[in-house]
């Protein structure tokens, strides 16, 4: 059987995660183990008067109670944004101070002011109860709306009227004076509701200090590592990055949430130089709810302008973006260069103009989750075409053809190059492998059993790869956004991939052991790959923005044409031949048209023992590279839900669900499947279940699964999903990345559909069943008034 | 969370008067009460264990009574902490109407939970409050009938 490029080979990971194998980091036991419980705050914003830690202190177990005063005192660093975005005006954003501990003020529910060391877990927990955290309420901003109100109080001194940026991308006066001639405007009031990521495993870490050497080694939840080791080392100077060791081992689920440096893993480390101990602190869920960035939270007024061709004129934005209480590590790109960049959609839009404010509320800061402001941008765009295709008396379908873009390169007014794609095909598949034609008639039978049948569509488009260095480093990116890896041929011809990705669930360690077995013709059981340790792989950006393929891989494909190479070069010498004639197949290197080869562990063999090799030649057999994409890959899609609608409840079903992706080349369908199963069901969540509430104090009132509702297996339907494929001309697998376009591209099929069974746009996120009647009852109210 | 009730006592008002400024019948009847302790004419301190949904805590609080128009109303305002559990304030007026030699107790609660308590609780607090109230009148009474002091141990 074939394990190469295309084929659905099984995920070597999952013998010893479904075996309970796996290692974890609160599975990681290490020798003088104490135990971190932080104490947080109760109120959403208020001033630490006092703490009083005596009677904590003296309690049974405790080796340490420690405050923000302290972890300043020792010049530990505030917490950073990894990304300056500048308001229109030109001026920096206004970010406010974050410490690891608070020092003098807390400000969202959750806010950690100590943390308790003990021996046990449970000597810390019962410890944190007797830390006595004496509080001056202060009044509370607990939404965007709420913290834009004239007299609002400022979450942070330094951002007036709790703006944190005023960012502006395109014309505004081209795109109003496009507006002002449309034959027909659209406007939208589109919320994006809060999320809550809930990877299956939570946050945790493991601090070592290690004073012989005066060393860190961290074990932790991250999506990646070496970013963590350069920001803890570079500024929150917890030490300088050859004195600090971070692992990710098996990571349970990031989706984003495992992306950003947080206060605990900061404290842990800290307190570890602190205490002599090394400490341990995993989240419960209830921890995770009030601790894990939260994502999305938008408000968004848009008007859209046509012409009497259905021809799209003008896209014109304005977003009040929620970012919590403090600035997250890419909280300011999320909702700027990775939301409005993508406004364009899959059309060809001449006039577009965002506007997004970035503020501060007393909530849990807010980052990227699974798609990160692509979501976003694209339940924006499509609900607005569905919206202005029925308002204009069009099929849905056709207004989107007439507006396809068609040919690439394709250069939108919002930064975007599309460097590939096929729009109009993915809508051809999608409507095929959706029956769309047979709709009417399912319609007409579902009304016959008293249901209301919908059927909503979305053509998603998204930007990953990320991303070119150069490119997000002119628009204020903090880092390059490259990939590294090495290849290690040993001399028995087995090979080592280490790589800077990091696998949390996408299946690198098959995924990426095909592509080399299909290189050289070996057994992917031959490869192995490394990641998750700063001590291992000689650097990396981590996995993200659907980057592990298209950046990840291109780098690995970068070191095995060096390694092939000199693997030529040994065996032409060894074979006396010429290079060029040299082939690699099936575990051989050849001479083309001859008997002659060696065995590629032969090769190997040659490399180390260096008794044959060509004059001047280094041994061994091992190529490192580094490589930075030349553009973001866009990914795109047509996704149709269709859904029936009990108009008695309010309770709506997922009849189908089609999913036509274009991610270009594809390495193991079945793991890519898996991809778009889980990013659907994410969005399903979105669109239907989950939403983060707050009470207008600031106070969490979903903090757990009682009332944060996750889909289960019985919310999600079975997916039928076609591949599309047109080629990513920008790196050499010719892939785009398939991470995250389920979460992107199915709440607005699954909203579009909703309401064109109900027959009411005003809709919003989660159409939860009394929202759903609600809606319902709305649109039918002039016919009983009758 | 607002919530408002109505409880008929069997006594005479200045005798339900008198109970409710007495540390010792507060204590006795407020559920999960463990130390109440007078330190004015009109504060208390209190230890009361509470559970709500999933989360149980001890609150540590000081109480107020303010309003004072004897033997008729006050309005009694707490506020405790319960540690890692969060935090529950509040305020009720109070009223007693005598009525044929019985009391008519009318109040009217204005309570705010916060932290852990807020985030697990928040679908459970008014069943929970009223239960509590309740289980405080069922106690009240009991206390009332039983001379008081019997109780006040």
């Amino acid at each position: 059987m074939s394990t190469g490029i295309g084929a659905r080979v099984k995920r070597k990971e999952d013998k010893r995660f479904i075996t309970g194998q796996g290692r974890y980091t609160d599975d990681v036991r290490v020798d003088n183990q104490a135990y971190a419980a932080f104490v947080r705050s109760p109120h959403a914003h208020a001033k630490v008067t006092s703490i009083d830690k005596s009677e904590a202190e003296a309690a049974e177990g405790v080796i340490a109670v420690l405050d923000g005063r302290q972890l300043t005192g020792d010049g530990i660093g505030n917490l950073i944004c990894g990304w300056a975005v500048s308001s229109k005006d030109g001026s920096p954003m206004n970010m406010g101070p974050w410490s690891a501990l608070a020092t003098d003020r807390v400000r969202y529910v959750g806010d950690a002011v100590a943390v308790v060391i003990a021996e046990t877990k449970q000597q810390a927990r019962d410890a944190a109860e007797l830390v006595a955290v004496e509080y001056e309420e202060l009044p509370v901003v607990a939404s965007s709306t709420a913290a834009l109100e004239d007299g609002a109080v400022q979450v942070h001194d330094n951002a007036p009227g709790n703006i944190v940026f005023d960012w502006e991308i395109g014309d505004e006066a081209a795109t109003d004076a496009a507006l002002a001639g449309a034959a027909h405007v659209t406007e939208m009031r589109v919320v994006n509701n809060r999320l809550s990521p809930n990877p299956m495993e939570p946050r945790s870490a493991v601090a070592i200090y290690d004073s012989a050497e005066d060393h860190y080694t961290l074990y932790t939840t991250s999506q990646n590592p070496h970013v963590a080791r350069l920001v803890l080392s570079a500024f929150y100077n917890v030490a300088p990055e050859h004195k600090l060791r971070v692992i990710a081992p098996d990571v349970g689920g990031g989706f984003g949430a495992k992306i950003y440096i947080y206060p605990e893993e900061i404290t842990c480390l800290w307190a570890s130089m602190k205490t002599g101990r090394s400490v341990k602190w995993t989240a419960d869920r209830s921890e995770a709810f009030v601790t894990d960035a939260h994502g999305r939270d938008h408000v968004t007024h848009a008007r859209m302008g046509f012409d009497a061709n259905g021809k799209i004129v003008g896209f014109k934005v304005d977003t009040h973006a929620n970012l919590g209480a403090y600035m997250s590590l890419f909280s300011s790109a999320t909702p700027t260069y990775l939301y409005a960049t993508l406004l364009s959609g899959q059309y060809d839009i001449q006039n577009i103009y965002g506007n997004v404010k970035g503020i501060y509320t007393n909530t849990v800061p807010v980052d990227a989750y699974r798609g990160a402001g692509r979501p976003e941008a694209t339940f924006l765009v499509e609900r607005t075409m569905e919206t202005a295709a029925r308002e204009m008396g069009m099929d849905p379908a056709e207004l989107r053809r007439r507006n396809f873009i068609g040919s690439f390169p394709h250069q939108t007014p919002v930064i975007m190059t599309y460097d590939a794609g096929d729009f109009a095909g993915n809508l051809d598949m999608g409507q095929a492998a959706a029956d769309v034609a047979g709709f009417p008639a399912r319609k007409a039978e579902a009304a016959s059993r008293g249901k209301l049948r919908g059927l909503g569509y979305s053509c998603y488009i998204e930007a990953c790869g990320i991303a070119p260095s150069a490119a997000v480093g002119s628009l204020g990116a903090g880092v390059g956004l490259w990939e590294s890896a090495e290849v290690r041929v040993n001399p028995v011809g087995t090979i080592e991939i280490l790589t800077g990705s990091h696998s949390h669930g996408q299946g690198h360690e098959t995924t990426f052991a095909q592509i080399v077995g299909e290189r050289f013709g070996l057994p992917i059981e031959n490869v192995s790959i490394v990641h998750g340790d700063t001590d291992k792989v000689q650097f990396g950006m981590g996995t993200y923005g659907s980057r592990s393929g298209a950046v990840g891989m291109s780098a690995i494909v970068k070191a095995m044409d060096k390694v092939e190479a000199k693997v030529k070069k040994i065996a032409a010498h060894v074979l006396e031949a010429s290079e060029d004639d040299i082939v690699i197949e099936g575990g051989a290197v050849k001479v083309a048209g001859t008997d002659k080869q060696m065995l590629w562990h032969e090769v190997g063999l040659a490399a180390y023992t260096a008794h044959n090799l060509p004059a001047g030649m280094e041994p061994g057999l091992k190529e490192t590279a580094f490589y930075d994409p030349v553009n973001f890959t866009f990914p795109a899609g047509c996704y149709i839900a269709e859904v029936e609608v009990d108009p008695e409840t309010g309770v709506t079903k997922i009849i189908q669900f089609t999913a036509a992706d274009d991610f270009g080349t594809v390495i193991n369908p079945m793991i890519v499947e898996g991809q778009v199963h889980g990013g659907a069901a994410q969005g399903i969540g979105q669109a239907m279940l989950e939403g983060v509430v707050y009470d207008e104090d600031g106070q969490l009132l979903t903090g757990s699964y009682m009332d944060y509702c996750m889909p289960r297996a019985d919310d999600v339907p079975f997916y039928r999903i076609e591949h599309n494929k047109t080629i990513c001309p920008g790196n050499p697998l010719g892939m785009k990345g398939c991470g995250e376009a389920g979460a992107i591209g199915t709440p607005p099929a699954i909203i579009n559909a909703i309401t064109d069974a109900i027959g009411n746009n005003d809709l919003q996120m989660p159409a939860t069943p009394l929202k759903v009647w609600t809606a319902l009852q709305a649109a039918q109210k002039p016919m009983a008034a009758e | 969370m607002d919530m408002t009730g109505e409880y008929r006592i069997s006594a005479p008002r200045e005798v339900v008067w008198q109970a409710l400024n007495s540390a010792d019948a507060l204590k006795a009847c407020i559920p999960g009460c463990e130390e109440l302790a007078k330190t004015s004419d009109t504060g208390f301190t209190a230890t009361v264990v509470q559970k709500i949904g999933p989360v149980k805590a001890r609150f540590n609080g000081e109480v107020q009574l303010e309003n004072i128009n004897a033997p008729e109303s006050y309005t009694i305002r707490g506020e405790g902490k319960g540690g890692v559990a969060g935090f529950a304030k509040g305020g009720a007026d109070v009223h007693l109407a005598d009525d044929g030699g019985e009391t008519v107790l009318t109040y009217k609660v204005n309570a705010q939970i916060g932290g852990k308590l807020a985030a697990l609780g928040s679908r459970l607090i008014e069943s929970t409050s009223k239960k509590l109230a309740a289980k405080f009148f069922e106690n009240f009474q009991t206390y009332l009938n039983d001379g008081g002091a019997g109780r006040a141990s």
